[in-house]
Formats: C-alpha cells, sequence, structure tokens
C-alpha cells in the first residue's frame, strides 16, 4: 500500500463554505443605486461570522445573495466550491434547500403543524426519503433542546422557542452554512441569550454560522466580524 | 486502515465537507408530498374552504338537478295518455327467425318467466299467459248444478302463473287465485272469468265446486271480479301453467304481461327479451308503449333557464374560489417565502396553490352532485315520479367542479409562484 492510496482527509482539500469575489449588487432604477459595492468575502468551515451594519447598509442585499435568493450583478461566489453564478434558477434552488439552513427573525413556522412538522418540512423539496423526515426533525430539536415540544403547535410556545424551532429547522437538512437574518430581532435580551448560547454551542460542534445583525450583543459573540456600511463591507479584527 | 492521526479532522457532530454532495440537481418534491401540503393548507382553514367551496356547490347542484328533474319529467307519462296503457310491456316469442345463432329453434318462454322478470328493476307484477289446446274439449260444472243440460260449454281454457291477476291489474270477486304452491304441484285447480262463471252457474266457491274440462275435474278456487287489461280472462277458465303442461301438453308460456312502475315501461322492455331468452335475445318480441310523454310539456325555455341559472351560479363560484385562492396567496406569502427558501421550485409552489383550488371545486363537485341528486329525488317523490338520471351525470358533475377548482386556481397559482422570497420573509408571520 502505497501513501498515495491512504484516504486523505476531507477537510484538508474541501472549498471555502463561502467565496466571494468582486461580488456586487445594483439596483434598476433613475438612477441605478449600488446597494452592494464590489465585495470579497470568504467563509471557511467552522467560522462564525457575523455581518452588521445600520439599517439599509446593504446587509439584507448580501444575505440575499449568500443565500441564493438574489444573484448578484457581477463577481463570482463560490458555494461549497460551485460557481453558482452559472446556474439555472432551478439548479440554485436545489442547491439552497439542501446547503443552506435559513433563520430568521419573524421566525416563519407555520402555525397549523406542530413543531416536529414544521421542522421535517425542510426536507420535503430536497429528496429526503419521507421515513426518515420525523425521526431527524426530533433529532434537530432534541439538539436545539425542544424534545420536550414535539407535537406543540406554534402558537403555544414562547418567543425564545419558535426560533429554536426554526433553527432546528434551519439543521434537519444538514446544511453547509447556516444564515440567520436578525435572529434575535423579534426577542428580549433574556431570550436572545438563550440563542446566541445555542449558535455558540452550535459552532463549537462544527456548524458554519453567518449572523446578520444590528444588534452590537450579537455580533460579538462571533469569532469574525464584518461590519458594511454604504454597501461596502470592512472585517473588523476581533 | 486509517488516516494519520494528525489528519484526523475534529469529531463533531456536523459532517463535514462531503464532495459526493456536490451534485447540482433540481429540487424534487414528491406528488405525496404535494397532496400532503395541499390538503393540510385547506385544511388549515376549514371555515374559509367550506365558504369557498359554496358557489360550486350551489352551481353543481343547480346543474345536476335541472338536467335531473327535466329528465325525470320526460320519463314520466301525461296525464293524457293513459297511465294504464304506459305499464304494461308484453312480450311473445318471434315467429320468424332472427338474425342470431340458433335462429332455426324458435324461442320459447320458459315456465318461470314470472320469477325471472320479477327481479327486473321496475317491475311490478308479472305473469304469463297462454290459450290452452283442450281438444275442442267442452267444459261443464258438476250435473247436479248444471240445470240446462250436462253437454258443457265450449269456454276458452287459458293457462296463467300465479303473479297474472296482479299483472293483468285483476280483482276476485270470490275466492283466491292459485299459487305457486298449486302451479308447482299441477294441481286441478282453475279461476273462472265472471261470464264463464255465469254460464256455469257458480256464484260462490267456498263450497269447492268442480267443473270439468273434458273428463278431467278441477276445483275452483276463485271467480275473477274483473280484470283492467286482457279482457279474454274474463270469459275464460284459468288454470296454473303447470297444470296445463301436465295434462294438456302445454309446451311454453305463449305471452308474458307485465305491469311496470310509472315510467319505467322502456328501460324494462329492453330487459326483458335478454331476460327471458339469454341464448339469443332476438328471438323474443316486446311490445312497449310508444314513447308520450310530458317531456314536451316542460317547456325548453324553463329548462335552458334553469340551466343558464346553474351556470351563472358556476361561474360566481368560479370567482370566488379564484378571488378566495388569491387573497391567501397574498395571506400566506411568507409562507411561500419560506417553502422558497427551503428550496422549493417556483413551479412546487404553483402547484400546490392549484392543486388546492382544484380540491376545492372537487369538494364543490362532489356536495353539488350529491345535492344535486337529493333535490331529484325529493321533488320525483313529490310529484310521485321514477327518478330517471342518467349515471354519468353525477361523476360528470364532479369532475366538472375539479376543472372549475383548476381553471379559477389558475392565475392565483402563478401570482404565488412569482412572489419574491426576499420580500416575502421580511413580513411578519
Amino acid at each position: 500500500m502505497t501513501q498515495l492510496d491512504v484516504p486523505l482527509p476531507v477537510v484538508r482539500h474541501s472549498p471555502p463554505v463561502m467565496q466571494l469575489a468582486g461580488i456586487n449588487r445594483i439596483f434598476a432604477g433613475t438612477p441605478p443605486v449600488e446597494a452592494l459595492k464590489p465585495t470579497a468575502l470568504r467563509i471557511e468551515r467552522g467560522d462564525y461570522i457575523s455581518i452588521t451594519g445600520p439599517s439599509g447598509s446593504g446587509k439584507s442585499t448580501l444575505l440575499h445573495i449568500m443565500g441564493l435568493l438574489d444573484r448578484a450583478t457581477d463577481g463570482i461566489y463560490m458555494l461549497d466550491g460551485i460557481d453558482t453564478g452559472a446556474l439555472s434558477d432551478a439548479q440554485r434552488t436545489g442547491l439552497r434547500g439542501r446547503k443552506i439552513g435559513f433563520v430568521f427573525q419573524a421566525f416563519h413556522l407555520m402555525q397549523h403543524r406542530t413543531v416536529v412538522e414544521n421542522v421535517a418540512l425542510a426536507q420535503i423539496y430536497n429528496g429526503s426519503p419521507r421515513k426518515d423526515r420525523t425521526k431527524r426533525a426530533r433529532e434537530a430539536l432534541e439538539q436545539v433542546g425542544l424534545g420536550h415540544r414535539l407535537d406543540f403547535t406554534p402558537t403555544t410556545l414562547s418567543g425564545g422557542e419558535k426560533q429554536r424551532c426554526a433553527i432546528a429547522r434551519a439543521l434537519v437538512s444538514s446544511p453547509s452554512i447556516l444564515l440567520a437574518d436578525e435572529p434575535t430581532g423579534n426577542l428580549d435580551s433574556q431570550t436572545s441569550e438563550q440563542v446566541m448560547s445555542l449558535f455558540d454551542e452550535l459552532h463549537s460542534q462544527g456548524l458554519t454560522l453567518a449572523v446578520i445583525t444590528h444588534d452590537p450583543d450579537v455580533s460579538a459573540r462571533a469569532q469574525r466580524v464584518v461590519r458594511i456600511t454604504d454597501g461596502e463591507l470592512r472585517e473588523e479584527l476581533v | 486502515m486509517s488516516a494519520p492521526p494528525d489528519q484526523i479532522v475534529d469529531p463533531t457532530s456536523f459532517p463535514m465537507f462531503d464532495p459526493a454532495d456536490n451534485k447540482i440537481s433540481k429540487p424534487q418534491f414528491s406528488l405525496r408530498d404535494l397532496l400532503a401540503e395541499s390538503v393540510a393548507g385547506l385544511l388549515a382553514r376549514p371555515g374559509r374552504l367550506a365558504l369557498t367551496a359554496l358557489g360550486t356547490v350551489l352551481g353543481i347542484a343547480a346543474l345536476v338537478a335541472t338536467l335531473g328533474i327535466t329528465e325525470t319529467a320526460g320519463g314520466q307519462v301525461s296525464e293524457i295518455f293513459s297511465e294504464l296503457d304506459a305499464t304494461v310491456v308484453t312480450a311473445q316469442p318471434d315467429g320468424g327467425g332472427g338474425f342470431g345463432f340458433g335462429n332455426n329453434t324458435p324461442s320459447t318462454i320458459p315456465f318461470d318467466a314470472e320469477r325471472r322478470l320479477l327481479r327486473i328493476n321496475g317491475v311490478n307484477a308479472a305473469g304469463t299467459k297462454s290459450s290452452v289446446d283442450t281438444g275442442a274439449s267442452l267444459v261443464r260444472a258438476l250435473p247436479v248444478t248444471n240445470s240446462r243440460n250436462g253437454a258443457g260449454f265450449n269456454l276458452d281454457v287459458l293457462a296463467g302463473s300465479p303473479g297474472l291477476l296482479d299483472a293483468v291489474k285483476g280483482t276476485l270477486r270470490e275466492g283466491r287465485w292459485f299459487d305457486h304452491g298449486h302451479n308447482d304441484r299441477a294441481d286441478p285447480v282453475a279461476i273462472l272469468g265472471p261470464a264463464a262463471a255465469e254460464r256455469l252457474e257458480i256464484t260462490r266457491v267456498d263450497n269447492l265446486p268442480t267443473v270439468f274440462i273434458g273428463e278431467l275435474p278441477f276445483s275452483v278456487l276463485g271467480i275473477i271480479d274483473d280484470v283492467v287489461r286482457e279482457p279474454d280472462m274474463l270469459s275464460a277458465v284459468i288454470i296454473p301453467d303447470l297444470t296445463a303442461r301436465q295434462m294438456f301438453d302445454l309446451a311454453a308460456p305463449r305471452e308474458v304481461i307485465i305491469d311496470t312502475q310509472l315510467g319505467a315501461a322502456r328501460q324494462v322492455g329492453q330487459a326483458v327479451s335478454l331476460t327471458l331468452d339469454p341464448v339469443d335475445f332476438t328471438r323474443i318480441r316486446t311490445r312497449v308503449p310508444p314513447e308520450t310523454t310530458v317531456g314536451e310539456s316542460i317547456e325548453d325555455s324553463i329548462r335552458s333557464l334553469l340551466l343558464i341559472l346553474g351556470g351563472v351560479s358556476l361561474l360566481v363560484g368560479a370567482l370566488g374560489i379564484a378571488n378566495v385562492t388569491l387573497v391567501s396567496v397574498l395571506e400566506r406569502r411568507s409562507e411561500i417565502g419560506l417553502r422558497r427558501s427551503l428550496g422549493a421550485a417556483k413551479r412546487h409552489i404553483a402547484s400546490q396553490f392549484l392543486l388546492e383550488s382544484t380540491a376545492t371545486g372537487l369538494l364543490g363537485g362532489l356536495i353539488g352532485a350529491t345535492l344535486g341528486l337529493i333535490t331529484i329525488v325529493v321533488v320525483a317523490a313529490y310529484q310521485d315520479w321514477t327518478p330517471i338520471l342518467a349515471s354519468w351525470l353525477p361523476f360528470a358533475a364532479v369532475g366538472l367542479g375539479a376543472v372549475i377548482g383548476l381553471l379559477s386556481g389558475l392565475y392565483p397559482s402563478l401570482r404565488a409562484a412569482r412572489i419574491e422570497p426576499i420580500a416575502a420573509l421580511r413580513g411578519t408571520g
């Protein structure tokens, strides 16, 4: 057996989770608005990055491009080494379902479904086998500490529990990155703290996280902090 | 064989990058998931579902009821045309060769024709009737009761089945008609027509009078008062079929007489020949009443008016579904955004809403067709009509409901597919 036959550890050769080069976004209009100026950003596997800035600074634009919800006007965006610019809309949608877990400010839980159904919902569009879904949803809910609320409906949950349910939904498809858009925007400081601790814990387990927030307490928890002002990105040294 | 220790990745609960996972594929959404999501979407708001389906329910019900009632009325007999004639079907073997196989053997009516015919829907009563060749035997009563002479009378002898009296709507003045027991045992019993009874001078049967056909004695069971059909029975001596077979070599009944429910005669007529001669039904000739119905008396304009009304309510129903689906699309923007973020393609969103509106229309069609059928039955019962309805109509009505739902859902589901996830996710909800 030669040295070459030894399987190489994947981590050494895996591409960055996200790599943005010269990405910008111009919204058509009179005059056209450049919401995001040409930007470079690299997110490695296991990074915990926060993106912060005042409202209107371009955070959301960046989030949408990163989340494949919007296309950049120019530049190259590689997700797990895949050039997303070359993909059709349907392919981008498929990639989004498998690689990106979203967490929203408003939770976006379906009121008429139970907690476990809400989490299982995340797997119906990415080809997960039907019989595994509930099991995996349960596991994800255990992971965020909601194992005792499986059959509740979201209306009976507290704000913090709703957000944890949404996080479980984002985790259930084993995404490459968790994209959180103002995850604590609707929560009080105490429940915010719970959510942030959960993020810390997930990060320590190896999850890649990108949190968009205007709350300095939240952004301070991240390992890397990126500030956007008027569409320009600047990484702060922590 | 494993990697050198210094290269082992820190064990975590999150799997590391796997190039196999980088396969670029379109999102998948199984039909079963699509159905489950649509049904769940509908059942989340049951009250709204009921109200949305209401327009279709009314429209479909109106259409089914209109078509059914006109068809039912069309099948009923007008009052001018006698009910009596309209409810009789007769059948005889066709003497001429048919074009089926075995056309050289003339068909015969089976001795159990009555039992067979009673199984046809719409048959009230059935009986066989044959004239019996007694070899010119005279009929006479006991010499003691015959005050004129013992020579007897040249009376017609008929053979009949137990149901014949009901089939000709006859009544008895005295005694009873023979039953299946008499027939099956070939008992020597007879029924007298009133004219025959008068000539034989028999007025009562409680003393079991006997008549002789030729030399054979028969006990008189009853005397006919009147019959509505087949008046030749009034002057005849009637004996059971099987008695006639045993004593006078009757080969087969010659004719069947069937009393049907009002409006059912033509349908019964179609079934009779096949029932009597399954081998070659062309060998049986049936006579059914001519089609003179109240159909003409129901004004075509009223019928069209009702149909137009049904159509209008369907249109309103369709607009209702379209409207509510559109509202629901706008209300569920965040759900749509969420699904898109979870990897749903535009067509998945569109098909879910399309299926929801189709299911709403289908439900409306089901309930509407049911209500329409109930209406037909109630109206028919009230008018003493036999409800008649083309069997495909309810199914077509349900299908029409689904098609209406589908068409109504086209525009809203296109709108749903066009909703941008970005905008939708920013909203609260």
